[in-house]
């Protein structure tokens, strides 16, 4: 076989004793710590344009951000859209996620809302069995919901709040044989006066 | 429009058909006077259905098409058009597999940074869906690799469209851009002519860092003890080699390229350690390793850069400048990060620097380095012709501004090691995606880009060269006069060495028994071939070949069992490289 060059090996060699943390952050390699993950939700103003919602999920997807939940619609501006992502990420995935979102072309901007100075709320439908319509319309008015539709075999209630609200209500469902639950997602805005942006 | 309406018509009716009748052209040739008014000189691409429009209206056009013989020929053509000119290379193919051809050759532009246009043919519009003959979703299948990609929906615009396609693959961070265009709005009728093209409202790359954060940097700087420079592709693609070169020497800093950083700084200057990373230099590493103060301007951190992440350059702050603000700590964390232009930013520093490092005894231990793990290789008589001596030999035979191309694999990591580059924008080949194949269509763009004085010579392996040495019958078409390299050792060498260095030597599928004739087949090709075997034929072979005016292929029977070094494992800590087998084996 080949020999290759000559130089002094490996253990001949000096070498440092810094480390870094798999985010490439300098740390004392004794007291390395594990790296938590945070909730955070993302909002993006986008062009309304074909193409957009792939770019986004598949940019998602490919980066293996943590998605939680997506939602998209229309806004007050024709030709734009707004998307809201809910991320679970370490800070840096998560100051990452927003960079990525704001290199797209189509994206106009990305705000980051934090819990205390945004508006987030999302809507489910759970369809339960009508064995017991009063308890059902009882834990639906302690959830500020809504009976939307029924029939002799079901009850479909709609639910809006916050994540954790619907999370705990849904729960609470459980108690009737729940046939069917679907969620759209979070939707967010800044509260007062601030633009969302 | 000017004219006053006809009034025997009501105006809604009128036009109607006053448009009709005003339309004076395709768009088709839309799409052309859009690619003539951004300065396109040249284009590479293969006809097909969907895409016939367009070429009919280059019928009567002044620019060049290189009909290449493989799509993703037209790619890698385009690719390197783009490194070699600075302006984006121009690709054309029909849709379907012409379109799902180029996919290598824009995943390869978009990993690297270079600026590039990719124009595809679509089926009709009303036959979208449906899987139409030769559909194919081609916004869908190169989204996640290009910048931006376009769908064309109407005559009217796709002209424009091309010219913001243009643009965008050419300002900010460079990168692939595609326009996908049906067939029926290529030969719609439109009365409107395209522009130059202008970038979308919602991208504005920065020019200049934030002065807060160039002052800290600058402190940084003066005070460092160990500084050095790490300068990578973005330094080139930015027009900041002349900038680069005054800052370094004008501090004393060493300076390490990344791979497709190479060129940007000469690397017979003193202050080059050459480039950094696996197959890097032991003293480019040994530098990285120990620095205490890393600029790194226009490199992204890649994996093959960095090995693994926790042992690069841990005793370092580290000041990044990108364009690009998501390379900002994406993948090692920026203590100083310097969002602009590579140049601007340069001077920005320098501006904010108010003296230099005392890096004194820095520069010397580098250079102690330097001659500590030299990059000298032995030849001795009784074994097969060495790589590193070829490179060598063909870099003597020619000129500084020398262009060199390669594939992927081992030989390409012998020219950039044995091959001293002087000048950005030289060095041509396919570093984050790794494409083999990508050597002798690179030469052929670098070749329409290149001064008719400069040289182009590819260098291949015999497994690289195999996927794409159709294109030899577009160079002899065109009489490009090339120079091919072919490090032949009957292997995928790089493969083998891993194999030999991570898998017990049980070399599954990297043993080419059998290898073509390369120089028969140059030969057949209308190309001039030549063998070489040993030490004592590689100077005539070399001389013939750069002395023919056309394509030429040396067919180089290297060392079989020759291997790469030096060699950081993949995920390994740079400092930890190894000079040769012995040391791999340590590790």
């Amino acid at each position: 076989m080949a020999g290759g060059l000559e130089g002094p090996g490996p253990n001949e060699r000096p070498h440092p004793e810094g480390r870094r943390n798999e985010q490439g952050i300098r740390i004392d390699p004794a007291a390395q710590a594990e790296v938590a993950t945070e909730r955070a939700v993302l909002s993006a103003l986008v062009e309304h344009e074909p193409g957009v919602l792939a770019e986004v999920s598949g940019l998602f997807s490919r980066r293996q951000f943590n998605i939680e939940s997506l939602s998209v619609g229309p806004t007050e501006n024709e030709g734009r859209a707004r998307i809201t992502l809910v991320i679970e990420e370490p800070e840096t995935g998560v100051e990452q996620a927003k960079k990525q979102l704001e290199k797209l072309i189509p994206v106009v901007s990305v705000t980051e809302l934090d819990g205390e100075d945004a508006v987030a709320r999302e809507m489910a439908v759970v369809k339960v069995g009508a064995d017991d319509p009063d308890k059902v319309q009882a834990v639906t008015e302690m959830h500020d919901g809504k009976v939307v539709d029924t029939s002799p075999e079901t009850i479909t209630v709609e639910l809006t709040g916050p994540e954790r609200e619907i999370d705990s209500a849904l729960e609470t469902f459980e108690r009737f044989t729940v046939r069917e639950i679907v969620r759209t997602g979070t939707a967010a805005l800044a509260r007062g006066p601030q633009e969302t942006r | 429009m000017s004219e006053t309406p006809d009034q025997k018509f009501p105006e809604e009716q009128w036009d109607e058909e006053q448009q009709e009748e005003e339309a004076i052209s395709t768009g088709a040739e839309s799409v052309v006077g859009a690619l003539e008014n951004v300065g396109v000189e040249v284009l590479f691409g293969v006809q097909g259905g969907a895409i016939m429009p367009v070429y009919d209206a280059l019928y009567d056009s002044e620019m060049t098409h290189v009909t290449m013989a493989h799509e993703q020929g037209a790619a890698h053509a385009a690719d390197a058009y783009g490194i070699v000119s600075g302006n984006p290379g121009v690709c054309l193919a029909t849709s379907g597999p012409g379109a799902t051809n180029l996919v290598t050759g824009i995943a390869d532009a978009s990993m690297d940074s270079d600026p590039m246009i990719a124009l595809t043919g679509q089926v009709p519009t009303d036959l979208v869906g449906n899987d139409a003959f030769q559909e194919t979703d081609t916004t869908g299948v190169t989204r996640p690799i290009t910048k931006e990609n376009y769908f064309a929906e109407d005559a009217d615009t796709v002209g424009d469209e091309v010219g913001t396609a243009f643009q965008l693959a050419k300002r900010g961070r460079q990168g692939p851009t595609l326009v996908d265009l049906p067939k029926d709005i290529t030969q719609g009728g439109t009365n409107v002519s395209p522009g130059t093209g202008e970038l979308p409202d919602t991208y504005n790359p920065a020019e200049e860092a934030e002065e807060e954060n160039v002052e800290a940097a600058a402190a940084a700087l003066e005070a460092a003890e160990k500084p050095v420079i790490l300068a990578g592709g973005g330094v080139i693609k930015g027009e900041a080699s002349d900038e680069l070169r005054s800052f370094a020497r004008e501090h004393d800093i060493p300076v390490v390229t990344t791979m497709p950083g190479i060129g940007c700084f000469p690397e017979d200057d003193e202050l080059c350690l050459s480039w950094a990373g696996m197959h890097g230099t032991g003293y480019a590493n040994m530098a990285v390793t120990h620095t205490d103060l890393l600029l790194a301007i226009g490199t992204r951190f890649d994996d093959r850069l960095t090995g693994g992440v926790d042992t690069f350059a841990p005793e370092a702050e580290i000041a990044h400048v990108d364009i690009d603000p998501a390379e900002i700590s994406k993948n090692v964390h920026a203590d100083y990060p310097l969002i602009g232009d590579a140049e601007r930013v340069l001077e920005q520093l320098d501006d904010a620097i108010a003296h230099s490092p005392d890096s004194r005894e820095w520069v010397e231990q580098c250079q102690i380095w330097t001659e500590e793990y030299p990059m000298d290789y032995r030849t001795p008589d009784d074994e097969p012709l060495k790589p590193q001596f070829v490179v060598e030999a063909l870099d003597e035979a020619t000129a500084d501004d020398t262009i060199v191309t390669t594939g992927v694999g081992q030989h390409q990591m012998w020219a950039s090691q044995y091959w001293t580059f002087r000048e950005p924008r030289t060095w041509v080949s396919s570093h984050g995606l790794g494409t083999m194949g990508y050597g002798l269509p690179a030469a052929i763009g670098a070749r329409f880009a290149a001064d008719d004085d400069q040289s182009v010579v590819c260098f291949e392996g015999d497994g690289s060269f195999l996927m794409t040495l159709q294109g030899l019958a577009v160079a002899v078409r065109e009489n490009l006069d090339i120079t091919v390299a072919v490090l032949n050792n009957e292997y995928v060498g790089m493969v083998r060495q891993w194999q030999d260095g991570f898998f017990e030597g049980r070399r599954m599928a990297s043993e080419y028994s059998w290898c073509p004739d390369f120089a028969r087949l140059a030969d057949a090709f209308g190309a001039s071939g030549f063998t070489v075997d040993d030490y004592d034929g590689v100077a005539d072979a070399v001389e013939g070949a750069l002395d023919y005016d056309g394509p030429s292929v040396i067919d180089f029977h290297i060392d079989p069992e020759e291997n790469v070094f030096p060699m950081v494992p993949s995920g390994g800590a740079n400092g930890q490289f190894a000079m040769n087998n012995d040391q791999l084996e340590e590790l």
